[in-house]
């Protein structure tokens, strides 16, 4: 392909995409002919090189909308379908344009008879001219002026006479109605008659303005800025002396070298710095100063205004605004917002779905919005701004907002959180679920969107640009999504950490503190089974080792409770990262690792530090999902209930262990209830009086057989549970531990055998789930009656209220072994016909999720009633967060307890109805 | 980066002339021969940034004059038992695929001039891993010489990461 056709094809796609939007512009101002003017001029222009250059199916293309808009021009009436053949021409053009290009140049065959004769018939049928050229007056009397300061102004050479000439040619042009030969521009001479000649003073003004040699950054200016600048960029191919196409290779191979640069300089200073009276000290300076200065010229020539991607939209909302038969108003603000061109190139598309979206899904119909009050016209605004070293996207739009109670259903249909958890956000945290891969709550999918892959994605490619995106809305008042992403890709500023004598850099974007955790400070980590957490401003913080990540190795085995914690976000996940020292930031350019290496997600590449050795970059993204099934692997029993600590709704799963006895088939307890796992040598075990026993912390511990087909291993260990209870411990003997699980749990068949509650599904196998309360008292015979002489006399009525069979079944022989006479029921409504028909109760025990009325709602309902006012009440909840219980207290319970806190709630008991007791005494 | 480097028009002047130029290496005690054309420069690995979750064989990514170069430890690579101590480690820096690596060995030889037509075939029995990058021997006086295939020596190890 030759030049002068690359140049011809670039500077095409780049006219054609301004037709584009001028055209919307037209169609909403159809008496502003200076909009016009400009697209009859670059549609000329369009039609003019393509017959210099022989290609004649453009030519004739470009000619029939010409001719079409030369109609307009002499007064026709602007419909929408006149402006939407001319659309269909354009893309048509684009279309061919594209095919020539992957072609090197030769044209596509084919007929575009269709559309030309569509815009011959509708040119012929608009009427004839209607002289009304408002322009033409005001330009005389400035004429000779304009001229003089034309002569002297042109000569200093930034206007050469060339372009003067097409100046004056193209408003020859003009004046000649409809100059269809593309001669006419070859043969173009100054015409001197009606020369408008404020016309050629804002064009050349406008191309004095246009010497900024940044020439793209005129391209997004024209979507809204004034005509005169949209003329001079229309033109600016030609102003060969003030700006040059350059590729794309060599700015991304000049960048690369500034950076190797801007390396060997911050290797030079760390050398100076350790030398104090350096001779290269001064050199030194000044060749710093030379290259951060050519850095910045560097980064400028990858700027892009962020315009460009938004250069299709105003086209794109026209045609949704037909297609959705809206009225919609696209607003752009800090089109000339410059950022990085390769970060530009990754927003487009999320920008163009965000808007899409705006329209489809924001805006409502005219109809509707007249109702509300509002504007027929929707309006979506789009604004860019530079804040602190990020660009900050905003996309609003003034339509109904988002419907909340859609997106709660959604969220609880596809098992995204419980309603209770729901309950417990704020507005915004819910809103954010929009986020959620496959969650689309448009009611119907449209050709435009709700088909569910959309903010998904959006959220995806943002992060992966090391952005983040937020989003407000007001029911009734709109939207705003905000995204926020870095200037630039190759250069990031990170925190430099340590763990186990490596260094490693972590980008500063998702870095959102740091805490120091001493053993006997404020901040402690602290452990649920073996995971770390930190209680960090009332909540918990899940902890991992960056070390146990990476697992480099920790058989130093420091002190693991002393360190840094980097509180990172990623996405809605938060996380503390553990390291053993924190340096100090560092802005570092990114390089790609090694194909070698690039298979390790927990990193994102790496990089020479000013001391000139290698770091890896931590990948925050990586590290998250390396978490997530961290969390989901080994974490085990913690995490149910850590996840009850955050908040978590966790009603319906629950870890379970699972090991086997006796027979081949799994068999399960609730992990909550059961205090340690432990193996005990053969030789350890004792017999005496009937009975297996082992010493176990200074005491005798019974064995308990759940059957009697467990082996009884003759060498080596023998595995087993052990549950305790205040100050006993029963081990309950296994052949094997499988593993722990979290799954809901759902009892499907009961049973009758003695020990065994019934069966379930665990891991997609039928599995006995095994009933403690009956093992307790084969262990000490006294289990219960202990209990219960010690509260013999005061065997109290114990109500317990749980929707769950799982808890009833689980914490019902619990409380009976505390000595309580319970009763249990599934409901409030249960419970409250219970208590209607008089039943009497010392102490009630609800749980708090449950449907229709809920534990609060009940426990209001008891206080109300005088019978039941000084009746202590226990809550019992999967959420323990200072709210929930501060809640709780409102609602009239006395305590508020853990649901696997199985200790916590005994003890609950014990010091409510001994208290009752002492009063009552 | 081209402290010994020759061009590849230079190693094709050799071929045509039957003769191949050789950087000869010693990993545990075997000589081994590189093309000359295929070996960028030989330095003293250091300050070796070690890489955690990368496959054993790679020993770290160190700064060599401005470009990260990814450390192959050879001994590794050829199933051999760790050097004690680290006295005079030396790397051969190789460029492949647009990517550079330094092959981590005990010591550089001498560079021979060696006739391509002596090259044998592997012998049958030789140890998979080492067959698997072993381009031929030649016969020495003396001394056996493997000729170590860049290429296999490194596609197999890309290869596995991207499987």
């Amino acid at each position: 392909m030759d030049d002068l056709l690359r140049e011809f094809l670039t500077e095409t796609n780049e006219s054609l995409d301004t037709v584009d939007v001028e055209l919307v512009k037209f169609e909403q101002e159809p008496n502003n002919a200076r909009i016009l003017d400009n697209i009859f001029r670059l549609v000329h222009t369009i039609k003019g090189t393509c017959g210099f250059l022989g290609l004649p199916r453009l030519e004739a293309l470009a000619h029939a909308a010409e001719t079409l808009m030369g109609k307009f021009r002499e007064g026709a009436a602007v419909t929408e379908e006149a402006v939407s053949l001319v659309l269909q021409t354009i893309d048509r053009i684009k279309g061919i344009l594209a095919e020539l290009e992957a072609a090197e140049g030769e044209e596509p065959k084919g007929e575009d008879r269709d559309l030309i004769s569509q815009l011959e018939a509708m040119s012929m049928a608009e009427a004839a001219p209607r002289k009304e050229p408002p322009k033409k007056e005001k330009k005389e009397t400035a004429g000779t002026l304009v001229a003089q300061v034309l002569e002297r102004e042109l000569r200093p050479g930034e206007v050469s006479l060339d372009e003067l000439e097409r100046a004056f040619r193209e408003t020859a042009v003009e004046v000649e109605v409809v100059a269809d030969e593309p001669a006419a521009e070859e043969a173009a001479a100054p015409a001197p008659a009606g020369i408008d000649f404020a016309r050629v003073a804002a064009e050349i003004e406008a191309r004095m303005k246009q010497a900024n040699p940044d020439d793209k950054q005129g391209k997004a200016k024209s979507a809204e800025e004034g005509e005169a600048e949209a003329e001079a960029k229309s033109e600016k191919g030609s102003v060969s002396s003030q700006s040059i196409r350059v590729n794309v290779e060599t700015l991304e191979h000049l960048m690369t070298m500034v950076s190797e640069l801007v390396l060997t300089r911050n290797q030079l200073l760390e050398i100076v710095r350790r030398h104090e009276d350096s001779e290269f000290k001064v050199p030194l300076q000044r060749l710093s100063n030379v290259t951060a200065e050519l850095q910045e010229g560097v980064m400028k020539t990858r700027m892009q205004p962020i315009g460009n991607a938004w250069q299709k939209l105003p086209r794109i909302v026209r045609d949704l605004a037909q297609e959705l038969n809206k009225q919609i108003e696209l607003e752009m603000v800090g089109a000339d917002t410059e950022l990085d061109r390769q970060v530009l190139e990754l927003i487009k598309d999320p920008l163009t779905h965000m808007v899409r979206n705006s329209a489809d899904h924001g805006l409502e119909r005219p109809e509707d919005r007249r109702k509300s009050g509002k504007t027929e016209k929707g309006t979506i605004r789009l604004a860019a701004y530079h804040e602190g070293g990020h660009i900050i996207i905003e996309i609003a739009d003034d339509g109904r907002g988002l419907n909340l109670d859609r997106i709660k259903q959604k969220i609880v249909e596809n098992g995204l959180a419980g309603e209770a958890e729901l309950e417990k956000m704020s507005e915004n945290q819910i809103y954010k679920y929009i986020f959620a891969p496959g969650f689309s709550t448009a009611a119907k999918v449209t050709s435009v969107s709700g088909r569910g892959v959309g903010m998904d994605v959006v959220r995806t490619n943002i992060e992966t640009i090391g952005g983040t995106v937020d989003l407000k809305s007001t029911q009734g008042k709109g939207t705003t999504f905000t995204i926020k992403i870095p200037l630039t890709l190759a250069i990031v500023s990170t925190l430099i950490v340590e763990s186990c004598g490596d260094r490693f850099a972590i980008p500063q974007l998702s870095v959102v503190e740091l805490v120091r955790v001493q053993n006997n400070s404020e901040h402690r980590i602290e452990r649920i089974k073996d995971t770390p957490v930190l209680r960090l401003r009332n909540k918990l913080l899940p902890l991992v080792p960056l070390a146990g990540l990476l697992k480099v190795d920790v058989s130093a085995e420091k002190s693991e409770d002393e360190g840094f914690i980097v509180v990172m976000q990623v996405g809605n996940v938060t996380f503390g990262l553990v390291v053993d020292g924190v340096f100090h930031t560092e802005e570092i350019v990114v390089k790609p690792m090694s194909k070698m290496l690039r298979h390790i997600t927990m990193f994102s590449g790496n990089t020479i530090l000013g001391d000139g050795s290698v770091i890896m970059i931590v990948d925050p993204n990586g590290v998250a999902s390396a978490i997530g099934t961290a969390v989901a692997t080994d974490a085990l029993d913690n995490h149910a209930d850590a996840d009850a600590a955050r908040g978590v709704d966790n009603d319906a799963k629950i870890s379970m262990l699972l090991f086997r006895a006796g027979s081949p088939e799994p068999k399960a307890v609730p992990l909550s209830l059961v205090t340690r796992l432990e193996e005990f040598e053969i030789e350890k075990i004792e017999h005496s009086n009937g009975r297996d026993l082992v010493q176990y912390r200074g005491s005798l511990m019974p064995l308990v057989y759940p059957n009697y087909d467990v082996r009884r291993r003759e060498e080596g260990t023998q595995p087993m549970l052990v549950f305790s209870d205040a100050g006993r411990s029963m081990g309950l003997v296994v052949d094997e531990i499988v593993d722990i699980v979290e799954e809901s749990l759902n009892i499907q068949v009961g049973s009758d055998v003695p020990g065994v509650l019934g069966s379930a599904v665990i891991k997609g196998k039928a599995t006995e789930i095994l009933d403690i309360g009956h093992y307790l008292p084969l262990a000490f015979e006294d289990w219960f009656k202990r209990k219960e002489i010690s509260s013999a006399a005061l065997t109290r009525k114990l109500l317990f209220l749980d929707d769950s069979a799982f808890f009833r079944n689980m914490l019902g022989p619990v409380m009976k072994a505390a000595g309580f006479d319970v009763t249990i029921c599934s409901s409030a409504t249960e419970a409250m016909r219970l208590l209607g028909e008089g039943a009497a109760f010392d102490v009630i025990v609800s749980d708090i999720e449950m449907p229709v009325v809920n534990g609060f709602e009940f426990a209001e309902m008891l206080r109300r009633d005088a019978r039941f006012k000084t009746t202590p009440i226990i809550a019992l909840s999967a959420l323990c967060t200072p709210a929930s219980i501060e809640r709780g207290r409102q609602s009239g319970f006395d305590e508020y307890v853990a649901k696997f806190d199985r200790p916590g709630l005994i003890a609950a008991l014990k010091e409510i109805t001994s208290a009752d007791y002492g009063i009552a005494a | 980066m081209t402290a010994t480097s020759h061009t590849p028009g230079a190693a094709a002047n050799d071929s045509h002339s039957g003769q191949i130029q050789y950087v000869t290496v010693f990993i545990g005690g075997q000589l081994f021969g590189l093309p000359i054309h295929k070996v960028h420069d030989v330095f003293v690995p250091e300050s070796m940034t070690r890489v955690p979750l990368s496959a054993p064989e790679v020993a770290g990514v160190l700064n060599l004059r401005g470009r990260i170069v990814t450390a192959i430890n050879m001994r590794r690579r050829l199933g051999l038992p760790q050097r004690e101590g680290n006295h005079g480690i030396m790397a051969v820096g190789i460029e492949y695929r647009g990517e550079s690596y330094g092959l981590i060995i005990d010591e550089v030889g001498e560079v021979l001039n060696l006739d391509a037509a002596g090259r044998e075939a592997n012998p049958a029995n030789l140890d998979g891993r080492w067959a698997e990058i072993s381009g031929g021997v030649h016969r020495l006086s003396g001394q056996l010489m493997v000729i170590l295939d860049v290429e296999r020596v490194l596609g197999r190890m890309q290869g596995d990461m991207a499987a």
